[in-house]
């Protein structure tokens, strides 16, 4: 049955992996919400050719697998002359795809904005980016902060994804111990666990973050 | 307290409600309020919003449960919860029992918009009463041409117009043939020239006099030309219950003359 | 036939695809079976019938999809259950998906006005003869458009059953790319095949969408 002296054993080398998992969720979300923030912003723009583009790469990305895109980085980016650590590579990937996502949240936060925000922007003679930044960004944000915070908890649970291109985050980890040790059904169980854990308390963690952001009509 | 009006002599009430209270939340509601009403008679209850008229009807079509008193149709009773009685509560038996006799139109029609007219009469005959489809649909025939729209079965309800939504409503709620009907401000929610329509299937209603009929209502003429009797509730209690002539012309109640001549005036 | 690069990659790309597509249809067709069952659960007055299905929802939602892959591929064999890689990939993609469908049910169930229950507590309908004709007829119409997502979601998620060893549409990529090294072209066409796919699916919804609401007032449904 259960071997408590190998959880007992393997537990440290989990927490260890734990460390990677959450710095390629932390970078890899960062990533999501600058680079979402620019395909938003771009959406609007008033040149044609690059508000097609941004939404032309949004949908793409988003209606498309991570792990392919992870796999089209990994492999096509050193022939293009760039080479980035496996980890670095997966949280461009993470970023990137969920930039896809972010931005159609952005968009629905900006959209919520009266359009009388905007007319008192430009009666202020306010350039576009200042009214963005000062405008319309500070009101359209908060109340999509839960949705945003929603993404989070998803791009955390896609992280072992990146265990495709060997990188030691938690499900790699436990693939190793487990092929170490011809013992898998406790290193993959704690790390459901782990992932249970985390996400059922980051969820809660937006649920009360809802609570207090978004206004109740 | 409130007397009794014109009762046809024999009967034991269909309805009988006693020290009933109801709250919603903080919100009390109705307050040890009291009604009897005898077979085939026909009431209007009228009042204020927020008086309690349409959770009067909610309780009795078992949509709302109460907190204190005794409320009883047709002999079964639904709640009792007077001091000093055993306490007894709704099982889904006496639901199901108490559903099968009362019927009732709301304010918003509420018919299914997925199905034709034919199907919203239908639908209740096969299920509940397993009649089967030819029967179901030859008294849905009926009805229709009851309350004028026998050439509206195959259209569905965004189709028709309000007063038309409603008509189909009671011809929906007739199909069961319950032993009391229910309705609650069955023309507010009408623009003004399709009240007349549904007046008119009401008023045939109440002439062939088979079915009890409790009207929650705004329309004060029709009260008087339909009803046995009229009730008047503020706050959750009845303040005044006579015959329609008295009530609406010489109320004895201020509480009553200050509501009638604000809804006259209006 | 010779075919002009890339598209002599297509062959063994478009067997993957098919694998894809059955994975796909399959585990959707489990996943809507799954989400009705427990976004209608959710809703049982029943507690013994609510707190199991609450937990299923949470677990598959909570934890990540390669990872529950996995765990059925991996650790099940060793508690005794044997299952084949492609069931194992359908029943955890239509579990995962399922959950997250059930979340749709139970909002679109919410999005039916209450007058609907009460005229068919009126009429004297069961519960479930109220569900049967009247609510869930309605619901369907609110469930859609999530729906749609949530297929797309699923397209891609099967993109992780390549990790174990199922030869869909990734998998098929992967060998390609360690066979001939032409990385750019393969995953470019791989990444256009699944936009092919999930563009189709999406557009097949929005048809189904429009049937179903065809002639109708919603009657003020919330949505």
């Amino acid at each position: 049955m259960i071997d408590w002296g190998y959880v007992a054993a393997i537990l440290p080398e989990l927490v260890r992996a734990l460390g990677v998992t959450v710095q390629a969720t932390l970078l890899g979300m960062v990533l999501a919400l600058v680079l979402g923030l620019l395909w938003a912003v771009l959406q609007r723009s008033t040149s044609r050719v690059a508000a097609g583009a941004a939404r032309g790469i949004v949908e793409f990305v988003r209606s498309t697998p991570i792990l392919v895109q992870l796999y089209f980085l990994f492999y096509v980016m050193p022939d293009l002359g760039l080479t980035l650590s496996p980890l670095a590579t997966g949280i461009l990937a993470l970023g990137l795809h969920y930039s896809a996502y972010t931005a159609e949240i952005y968009r629905a936060g900006i959209e919520g904005v009266p359009r009388g925000q905007w007319e008192a922007a430009l009666a202020l003679n306010l350039g576009r980016l200042d009214t963005f930044r000062f405008v319309i960004l500070p009101q359209a944000i908060p109340p999509v902060v839960p949705a945003l915070g929603n993404r989070f908890i998803a791009l955390f649970k896609d992280t072992p994804l990146l265990s495709a291109i060997t990188v030691l985050e938690l499900l790699q980890t436990a693939k190793i111990l487990g092929s170490e040790s011809f013992r898998y059904f406790e290193p993959l169980t704690l790390v459901g666990l782990f992932f249970l854990a985390l996400s059922l308390l980051a969820a809660w963690a937006v649920q009360r973050l809802e609570t207090r952001l978004v206004p109740h009509g | 307290m409130a007397e009794a009006g014109a009762t046809p002599a024999s009967a034991s009430p269909i309805v009988r409600l006693e020290g009933v209270s109801k709250r919603f939340g903080e919100l009390a509601v109705l307050r040890d309020f009291a009604l009897q009403v005898a077979p085939r008679e026909r009431i209007a209850v009228i009042g204020p919003s927020g008086s309690g008229k349409s959770t009067i009807l909610r309780i009795l079509m078992t949509l709302e449960h109460v907190q204190a008193g005794l409320v009883e149709v047709d002999g079964e009773v639904l709640w009792d919860l007077r001091p000093g009685h055993a306490a007894r509560r709704p099982d889904r038996e006496r639901l199901r029992s108490v559903r099968g006799k009362v019927g009732m139109v709301f304010q918003h029609f509420n018919l299914f918009p997925h199905m034709t007219v034919m199907d919203n009469l239908t639908v209740a005959q096969r299920q509940v009463l397993a009649t089967p489809r030819e029967a179901a649909e030859a008294r849905a025939v009926e009805l229709l041409q009851r309350v004028g729209l026998e050439d509206k079965a195959a259209s569905r309800p965004a189709q028709l117009s309000g007063g038309q939504k409603q008509r189909v409503a009671i011809a929906r709620a007739l199909a069961l043939s319950p032993k009391i009907m229910l309705f609650d401000e069955v023309t507010s929610a009408l623009d003004p020239e399709l009240v007349g329509e549904v007046l008119a299937v009401l008023r045939d209603l109440a002439r062939a006099g088979e079915t009890t009929m409790i009207l929650v209502t705004h329309q004060m003429n029709f009260a008087r030309e339909v009803a046995d009797r009229v009730v008047f509730m503020d706050e959750g209690r009845v303040v005044e219950d006579g015959e329609p002539e008295q009530i609406l012309r010489e109320p004895r109640q201020e509480r009553t003359r200050a509501f009638l001549r604000a809804v006259l005036e209006a | 036939m010779d075919l002009p690069r890339p598209f002599d990659l297509l062959p063994l790309l478009l067997d993957g695809l098919a694998t894809t597509l059955v994975l796909t249809l399959a585990a959707a067709a489990l996943a809507a079976v799954a989400a009705l069952a427990a976004g209608l659960g959710r809703v049982s007055r029943r507690a013994w019938i609510r707190a199991p299905v609450r937990v299923y929802v949470e677990v598959f939602r909570g934890t990540s999809a390669l990872v529950q892959l996995f765990w059925f591929y991996f650790a099940l064999p060793l508690a005794g259950i044997e299952i084949g890689a492609r069931t194992a990939a359908i029943l955890v993609l239509g579990l995962n998906t399922g959950a997250y469908g059930s979340e749709v049910v139970r909002g679109a169930l919410r999005a039916v006005p209450r007058g609907q229950w009460d005229a068919s507590v009126a009429l004297n309908l069961t519960r479930a003869q109220a569900l049967r004709f009247v609510i869930l007829p309605q619901a369907l119409v609110a469930m859609l458009p999530p729906a749609g997502n949530l297929l797309v979601e699923l397209l891609k998620n099967t993109a992780l059953v390549s990790l174990v060893t199922v030869s869909d549409l990734a998998f098929q990529g992967q060998v390609l790319r360690s066979a001939t090294l032409r990385s750019g072209e393969i995953f470019g066409l791989t990444l256009v095949l699944y936009f092919a796919v999930a563009a189709v699916l999406t557009w097949s919804l929005r048809l189904l969408e429009r049937r179903v609401a065809r002639g109708r007032d919603l009657g003020g449904l919330r949505l």
